[in-house]
């Protein structure tokens, strides 16, 4: 327990110090942040103009989706907010930064995590706050307390599988810094096709993504409880269900460490 | 011209050696069109009628999307250039008997050939044998498939003359990189990269296509499917062309500008 | 007192062949390159030692010091850093040691060096009580008080050098491990930190391994030379063992190395 309250404390401290940083150039975090809202607002767009010409996509109505847009969009935006570090590791082995690392008495996960707080990202999560409560007002969802403990258990979840994705990608990086682009399929594929609710991808894709990577839980199957599709009071807590991801993430990561240490690449 | 062919001889080699990182490209782009026409057959099945196109040149256009990625994604520019300008770098390539914006332009044009020739064959080879709808369907007719080569080349100096832009202003601003957010997620809606400009609602898809983006990929990928009439490929060619020469003489002009600036400055 | 025995470490590298046929082929098929980088080291050093650890690069000096500081895990062989064996249990032994990488940074760019000490004090669960004493301690012997106030990013090499070893021993470590650490730097700065480094010696009684092409370094610190070549000892002793008359100091190590046909 002394060491979970000595570790919030340092995150904390590591966070202040990146903020220290990112305040030294307020002119580019401004204009980063911004870029980042502009970034999502033509996917935003891209929905806005296809429900112009389709008044549904597989039973999903205009306000249903942008509720669908917006939480995925949230969970990514936080996931990058916090575990950037992880998404610029192929740069901190290739630099040797890693041994760094290693020669401190802290967990290394701790360590990476502090090592970047994206801030930046808060140009992402505006819009998709923004889109959330457009989609809102559309929407005849009646929110009540259950409804709302959904949407919180879903960002944490979502931050979790996105978090855990970019562990996986972290971990690879022991191994191989050759061609982990197609990492970017899982992560920001998942955000770009996770604008639209994973149902309308059928049944095979509603597999994968419930059992090899818990995108559904996290975005499909709680939506379907809050668009009041689905009565089941499962369905709330299926978005923590999805935090199971992180094990293996972490397991591979720690594979990883022990790679490392033997072949010091 | 010699010169600048050796350049782009460089380049395009040094392009090629990524063999790994390609290989790994190729199947993220061939993962990413799959879903994409899964999203657009989503659509269709909901309501075909309001489909614009036929699922097959839609299919066809996503395909080929993916396979010209390179050529067309607005993001892909050198950072190297970048750094040159901002860090003074700039006054070495001055002192070299070229035109900076030739040398640049050749450059960028390599640099996404290169690119483009690893990973397209194997996406396109793919997609050839995935059944209709959901594959690569043949083009249109003979006629069609010059006529997307051609606009294919056209669309890709477009771009590159667009980018072209990007960098020279960069001379004119302290930072960069909020132009370069502002123009990549311009580039990206208008010029069909997020979705085709058929799905646009009439109005807003004849004011999209007059822009200088949509005389980007817009215009090889629908004429490849047939998805335009002989009027309307007959106006997009002219208009690529119109773009391209207006777009690389300001590029010019704004580019001895900014020489003059360096010059004049000293860095 | 740090003890290595019959160590050994190799490393397996994938050949790169030219060509595209080559490549595809490497796709589904790898042949490895085996590198033996240290080959049956062994050597102890005792507490308050300062050791000049010297070789041509490639040698497997920084093989050595990331298995003493458990980053490296060794094929076979045993060590032992004051009873600990540094890659068994790492998080303990890396509090007791200190490492100055002298190509690389620990202090945070954009913001006054003292809130990357700061952090470093939470890092190292340092006490109040012992992180003011080490600072003050260390503010005074390295003349760091005009330095602490500004961002990493504004110091000069020398002076950013002089607060990379103040971080790393904050937490008073026993033992100092240091790469290259004059690499770089002018003459005055070279002087300050050797001049550091011996009077940390002195009154703390730290354990010094030093790793350096500076020849300058090893006449100015080193009592005992340890020389590594092709990931084997070639030779441990003192430097008067090696000089011969009054000799330039880097002609006579040019000659050792030639002797040793490691060069």
């Amino acid at each position: 327990m002394k060491k979970i309250i000595s570790s919030i404390k340092l995150y904390k401290h590591y966070v202040s110090i990146n903020i220290r940083c990112i305040m030294q150039y307020k002119t580019s975090f401004f204009l980063t942040a911004v870029g980042q809202f502009l970034i999502s607002f033509s996917t935003f767009l891209a929905i806005f103009f296809m429900f112009q010409r389709f008044s549904s996509v597989v039973g999903f109505s205009y306000s249903e989706v942008l509720l669908c847009f917006a939480i995925i969009l949230m969970e990514f935006s936080l996931a990058e907010m916090f575990a950037r570090g992880f998404d610029l590791f192929p740069s901190a082995v290739r630099s040797g930064e890693f041994d760094r690392i290693m020669v401190r008495p802290q967990n290394e996960i701790l360590q990476v995590l502090g090592s970047k707080f994206e801030l930046t990202r808060i140009g992402r999560m505006v819009q998709a706050v923004v889109v959330f409560i457009y989609g809102i007002t559309k929407c005849d969802v009646v929110w009540n307390f259950p409804k709302i403990l959904t949407v919180v258990f879903m960002l944490i979840g979502g931050t979790a599988v996105f978090s855990g994705l970019f562990l996986i990608y972290a971990a690879l990086c022991f191994f191989t810094l050759d061609g982990l682009e197609f990492m970017n399929v899982f992560t920001d594929g998942a955000r770009e096709f996770g604008k639209y609710p994973i149902g309308i991808y059928g049944e095979k894709m509603l597999l994968f993504t419930t059992f090899f990577i818990p995108y559904t839980l996290i975005q499909y199957y709680p939506l379907l409880y809050i668009l009041g599709k689905r009565m089941s009071a499962l369905y709330i807590f299926l978005p923590l269900f999805a935090c199971w991801f992180l094990i293996p993430a972490m397991l591979l990561w720690k594979f990883g460490v022990r790679h490392y240490a033997s072949s010091g690449s | 011209m010699k010169k600048y062919l050796s350049f782009f001889r460089l380049r395009f080699v040094m392009g090629l050696q990524y063999r790994v990182a390609a290989l790994a490209g190729i199947v993220t782009q061939f993962v990413w069109g799959a879903m994409e026409i899964m999203m657009f057959c989503a659509f269709y099945q909901t309501d075909s009628a309001a489909f614009p196109m036929t699922l097959s040149a839609t299919s066809s256009y996503i395909w080929l999307q993916q396979a010209f990625l390179a050529f067309f994604i607005a993001w892909m520019m050198e950072s190297e250039i970048f750094d040159s300008i901002v860090n003074g770098n700039i006054a070495y390539e001055l002192c070299r008997p070229v035109s900076i914006y030739n040398m640049w332009f050749a450059r960028s044009i390599a640099n996404r050939l290169s690119r483009a020739v690893l990973r397209c064959f194997p996406i396109l080879l793919v997609a050839v044998f995935i059944p209709e709808p959901y594959g690569i369907a043949a083009p249109a007719s003979l006629l069609h498939f010059v006529l997307f080569l051609i606009t294919l080349i056209l669309g890709l100096m477009v771009m590159v003359s667009l980018c072209m832009l990007i960098y020279v202003l960069t001379f004119f601003t302290v930072s960069p990189q909020g132009l370069r957010i502002l123009f990549n997620s311009t580039v990206e809606f208008f010029s069909g990269a997020l979705i085709p400009l058929p799905f646009f609602p009439e109005k807003v898809q004849r004011i999209m296509e007059l822009l200088p983006f949509a005389s980007t990929q817009n215009v090889a990928l629908r004429i490849y499917s047939g998805s335009m009439s002989r009027n309307e490929m007959e106006k997009a060619i002219v208009l690529q062309v119109s773009w391209l020469a207006v777009i690389t003489l300001i590029g010019k002009g704004l580019c001895q500008a900014a020489e003059k600036r360096v010059t004049v400055q000293g860095g | 007192m740090i003890t290595m025995e019959h160590v050994c470490k190799s490393y397996r590298i994938a050949k790169r062949n030219a060509g595209f046929g080559e490549a595809c082929k490497a796709l589904f098929h790898r042949e490895y390159e085996t590198i033996h980088a240290l080959s049956d080291v062994s050597f102890s050093i005792h507490d308050g030692e300062m050791v000049g650890y010297i070789g041509p690069n490639g040698a497997g000096k920084s093989s050595t010091i990331k298995i003493l500081s458990g980053i490296l895990t060794p094929d076979s062989g045993t060590v032992l850093v004051d009873g600990r064996i540094p890659y068994r249990n790492r998080l303990e032994h890396v509090s007791r040691i200190g490492v100055v990488f002298g190509q690389r940074s620990q202090l945070w760019w954009d913001v006054p060096v003292i809130d990357s000490f700061a952090l470093l004090k939470d890092i190292y669960s340092i006490s109040n009580t012992q992180y003011q004493q080490s600072l003050e301690e260390l503010t005074e012997l390295l003349d760091l008080k005009e330095l602490l106030r500004s961002p990493a990013r504004q110091l000069s090499l020398g002076q950013r050098m002089r607060c990379e070893i103040a971080a790393s021993l904050l937490h008073r470590p026993r033992i100092l491990f240091l790469d290259e650490p004059t690499i770089g730097l002018d003459a005055v700065s070279k002087l300050a930190v050797r001049e550091f480094i011996l009077k940390q010696n002195k009154i703390f009684g730290t354990t010094v391994i030093l790793t350096t092409h500076d020849m300058q370094d090893i006449e100015a610190l080193a009592s005992r030379i340890i020389l590594i070549g092709k990931g084997r000892i070639l030779m441990d002793g003192t430097l008067d063992n090696i000089k011969k008359g009054n000799g330039d100091i880097d002609r006579t190590i040019a000659e050792l190395y030639r002797s040793y046909e490691i060069s």
